[in-house]
């Protein structure tokens, strides 16, 4: 039981610590792939440092709800590193829930950060609310349909034991049907992560950003912990797409040598996923807002065939 | 074993209770204050002495009460079963508190209207609705039924000075009783073809039915309690009714009444008629998914914050028909221990509505009283002005967007668990139907967190649109109070589910005599075996170990803790008003266009140019309007039709009494032929 405590914090370090390198790689990779040098890749480090050393300057018109909701995101992320089998499928506290549970913490955190928005009284921080939430609204049928192709092969909602049993048999996961859940999932985190196409998180253009408008307002230590709370979401969603979909690596028993393979497995994995996400930033331009539902009725449809593949091959 | 006496004791007890609260109340008519008080504490005691009868009914206990003198035709039956009290207690955790608010709520109708009638018709409306769902022959439930509709209608005319209200008590009063009627008809033809006026008898003469008849009787019964329930496409009553009536009002109609079209359609289709056919399931489900989509779409460029809230309403009718369709369709699948455990996902979440709906409605009404408005356009700022109320407003709000760890999240998680596990059937048109219930709601699910952040955001944040909620204070202890017990109560039932599901579990057995597919304990609730799982006490525990941690941590890494108070950034404008900040049509705006096709909504741009120069204006009006499918598509219609039959039907309108006399005794020869 200790040990597998021990595991948990383990994981939870890789999360905390391991997300702000992943925001750093991603920000290399595309510098590399637009022909410049770019900064390190320990740069979010830095600027989480400095963040953190400066004074805040909160709107006179914002209530408790402001200055709440920074923590509550970070806490809302720091718990669901708890469920997300980052690098065991045998932690202390994968209980807590299942998949479905994980999405509607994820969601309980957009719900405070779009009120955290509209807070200061600011057009843009409204604006960036109403866009968050409704992008939000739309990705979640794909999440579910997603979720529910997975778990029709899996014969379960449950993290650890989606990856046992894919490990167990990879062949459940050659058909058509896993390939479109994949593409699914794929599209809903870059929408729920606020990358492009959906969202540029590199821009501050009044009518088009999303996420970085609802953030607007904040400074100091608070936005050094909603600028951490992002990465360590996107940090979540790149590890459940590399640890549900290629369960390779993953530890499903704690040993010492499983656990270093896994964390070997899972920075490959992290890394390719950077490089994706380079690769489809530098090379797609950002979607009208209103052509996004278009996208996201399009990865439905995708997940929808998922499941419908499911049902009729089987 | 529970005692029985005692049960009917306590029920006995409530019923007095709300009987010398309307009579209190009639005797201080000409004290009203006094009056509204002795009412209104009355039918509070009769609710708690309600729930009482409820949980010792739900432990266990049963009764069989006949007062054969009471009513015609087979007397005045009521009994208790565990599904009886259960609902009984869902209407006693609305009306315990919906009773508390009344006192206070209800005094800013003093001198505006009749407070002694207000008491009287509420205790009427509790005492009927808490005799519903024990009534056990036809009569003694279509007289509860009527009397619930009548006290509702009286005390939804509260303001009946405005024109709004009487448009609003008319159309519920027509559906009401169109809804009355199928349930007649459906009851007679029932009862004519088991022989027996008796519930009891019901359910094992059912199964000998024509099954051409025991479709008609389902449809029939299923419209009748539909409309009261308010599923699309029979919603329209409700967004009018739930926003004229007053507040507490509101929330006994939407967060209780229209359970009691649920609990018909549970006892229709689990114990009366049983699940006939796969279509009846199939229908159910489908109606549930359109409601609870639609119900949340309506809500969500609703501007009238009661008006939202009652579209809301018909969103969480639509989420709890979507279990109770998964319920009826795994039955006929023989799949009973995976229907069981729908049924207590759909039961859960009834409760859970009550809780939080109830909540929100009283929140509205604290605003209302506040602010004197329900527009949210002119609100704002709020969570300065009224603390606590903002925070139940919020507890409520998160509740019901299904955010852990309040309590819808449980009982959607647990429908999301049932919807999943259909995979189990292997008939593919059922399992499509399964599948896009997962993506109805998921999409309300998501779309109702949408909602009330605009609800929570634009009526609580942010700077005050409109004088009056710059000027607004916090309502009386009495009005605090109630509101405080049901945050409470969506907390505890959300960290806390294995309270109510081992007597969840208790219900659907005794309907089913198959237990769920559920495990649960005080660390987590386990579906299917391993199929899902969560632990709602060990997540809320881990929230708030890390909301304390991470204060603490940033203190270790010496984070800076200056805080500067300053305006918002405006682009450099001088000036930051609450002109600027984004309103409530706005917020809905994407929506609205994702949606268009939905909302065929109209834009109405006015501009008044200086008339020396058009480059100069002087005034622009904009209104961005939806239009409203169901009123004008299927209501419209069906009313020009029925006006134009009336009018041909004027004829025999001939002003004559011998004319009249000649009618009533051709239709009396016509029956006595036809029944003899």
């Amino acid at each position: 039981m200790l040990i597998e405590i021990g595991i948990e914090l383990l994981q939870l370090l890789v999360v905390m610590l391991g997300s702000p390198l992943l925001v750093g790689v991603i920000q290399k990779a595309k510098a590399r792939l637009q022909g410049r040098r770019g900064a390190t890749i320990f740069q979010p480090y830095a600027d989480l440092r400095k963040l953190l050393a400066k004074e805040m300057v909160v709107s006179e018109n914002t209530s408790w709800i402001f200055r709440f909701t920074p923590y509550l995101l970070a806490t809302t992320m720091l718990l669901s590193a708890l469920i997300v089998p980052v690098l065991t499928t045998r932690a202390a506290l994968g209980f807590m829930g299942n998949i479905i549970a994980l999405m509607y913490l994820f969601l309980l955190g957009i719900f405070f950060l779009a009120l955290a928005g509209l807070d200061a009284g600011s057009a843009f921080g409204g604006m960036g609310s109403s866009r968050e939430v409704a992008l939000a609204a739309l990705a979640e049928p794909t999440v579910l349909i997603a979720i529910f192709g997975i778990a029709l092969r899996a014969g379960t909602t449950s993290l650890d034991g989606i990856i046992t049993r894919f490990s167990a048999e990879p062949l459940l996961m050659l058909n058509a049907g896993h390939l479109l859940a994949f593409f699914a999932f794929f599209i809903v985190a870059l929408a729920e992560n606020g990358r492009l196409p959906v969202d540029n998180p590199a821009t501050h253009l009044e009518l088009t950003m999303i996420h970085e408008a609802m953030i607007l307002e904040y400074s100091g230590r608070l936005l050094a912990l909603v600028e951490w709370a992002a990465a360590m979401k996107l940090f979540l969603f790149l590890t459940l797409l590399s640890n549900l979909f290629f369960p390779w690596g993953v530890a499903l028993a704690n040993t010492p040598l499983t656990l270093v393979t896994a964390f070997a497995a899972l920075a490959v994995k992290l890394f390719l996923f950077a490089t994706a996400i380079a690769i489809v930033e530098t090379s797609v331009a950002k979607l009208r807002l209103f052509r996004v539902p278009e996208l996201l009725a399009g990865s439905f449809t995708v997940a929808l065939l998922a499941v419908v593949t499911a049902f009729f091959i089987r | 074993m529970i005692d029985s006496t005692l049960m009917a004791e306590l029920l006995i007890a409530s019923v007095a209770c709300f009987g010398a609260g309307a009579v209190a109340a009639l005797a201080a008519a000409r004290c009203p204050s006094v009056a509204r008080i002795l009412g209104h504490t009355s039918s509070l005691v009769g609710a708690v002495a309600a729930f009482s009868l409820g949980v010792s009914g739900l432990a266990g206990g049963s009764i069989a009460l006949d007062v054969p003198d009471l009513l015609p035709i087979g007397g005045a039956a009521f009994g208790v079963d565990r599904l009886s009290a259960f609902f009984v207690v869902v209407i006693a955790v609305g009306a315990i508190p919906a009773s508390l608010y009344a006192i206070g709520y209800t005094r800013e109708y003093a001198g505006k209207s009749s407070l002694p009638g207000m008491a009287v018709a509420f205790n009427v409306f509790v005492a009927a609705m808490i005799l519903l769902p024990l009534a056990r022959n036809v009569l003694t439930f279509l007289v509860l039924w009527e009397l619930m509709s009548l006290a509702s209608y009286f005390l939804l005319i509260t303001e009946h000075e405005r024109e709004e209200t009487l448009d609003a008590g008319w159309v519920y009063f027509v559906m009401t009783h169109a809804g009355f009627a199928a349930l007649f008809m459906g009851f007679l033809l029932l009862a004519q073809a088991t022989g027996t006026m008796n519930f009891i008898q019901w359910g094992a003469a059912a199964a000998n039915l024509d099954p051409t008849l025991r479709n008609l009787i389902f449809v029939l019964l299923a419209v009748g309690f539909g409309s009261k329930a308010g599923v699309v496409p029979l919603h329209v009553w409700l967004p009018r009714a739930h926003a004229a009536a007053p507040s507490h009002v509101s929330a006994l109609m939407s967060g209780v009444m229209l359970k009691l079209g649920v609990y018909g359609l549970v006892r229709l289709a689990f114990d009366w008629l049983g699940v006939a056919s796969v279509w009846w399931g199939g229908l159910v489900l489908v109606i549930g998914a359109v409601s609870a989509a639609l119900g949340v779409l309506y809500a969500l460029v609703e501007h009238d914050l009661k008006r939202l809230l009652a579209y809301s309403s018909v969103e969480n009718i639509g989420i709890i028909l979507i279990g109770l369709g998964a319920a009826m369709l795994f039955q006929i699948h023989r799949r009973e221990s995976l229907a069981a455990l729908a049924l207590i996902a759909a039961l859960y979440h009834t409760l859970n509505h009550a809780t939080f709906k109830s909540l929100l409605f009283m929140g509205a009404g604290a605003v209302l009283q506040a602010t004197h408005t329900r527009n949210m356009e002119e609100m704002g700022g709020l969570i300065k002005r009224m603390p606590q109320t903002a925070v139940f407003f919020l507890v409520g709000s998160v509740s019901i967007a299904a955010l852990p760890p309040f309590n819808g999240f449980i009982s959607e998680w647990l429908t999301f668990q049932s919807l999943l596990l259909s995979f189990q059937i292997s008939a593919h048109t059922v399992n499509l139907i399964f599948a896009l219930g997962v993506a109805a709601l998921a999409l309300t699910s998501g779309l109702a967190a949408a909602c009330f952040v605009k609800a929570f955001g634009i009526t609580f944040l942010a700077l005050p649109r409109g004088a009056a909620a710059a000027l607004a204070r916090e309502v009386q202890w009495t009005m605090r109070a109630p509101m405080a017990l049901l945050t409470l109560a969506c907390f505890a039932l959300g960290v806390a589910p294995f309270v109510i599901l081992g007597l969840l579990d208790a219900t659907t057995f005794d309907l089913m005599r198959v237990h769920a597919e559920l495990k649960f304990g005080w660390s987590a609730v386990v579906a299917n075996g391993g199929f899902g799982w969560v632990a709602p006490l060990w997540i809320a525990l881990g929230l708030v170990a890390f909301l304390l941690a991470i204060p603490l941590a940033l203190r270790l890494l010496g984070a800076n803790k200056q805080r500067r108070y300053y305006e918002t950034w405006g682009c450099g404008r001088a000036l930051q008003t609450a002109r600027f900040e984004y309103t409530a049509t706005a917020f809905a705006n994407p929506f609205k266009r994702v949606f268009a096709p939905l909302y065929r909504p109209v834009k109405h741009l006015d501009i008044e140019f200086h008339p020396e120069s058009r480059y100069f204006v002087r005034s622009i009006g904009y209104r961005h309007e939806g239009r409203l499918i169901f009123e004008d598509a299927l209501y419209r219609p069906l009313l020009r039709a029925i006006q134009a039959l009336a009018h041909r039907a004027r004829v025999l309108q001939s002003g004559n009494v011998h004319g009249y006399l000649v009618y009533i005794l051709i239709a009396l020869v016509a029956l006595l032929i036809l029944t003899v």
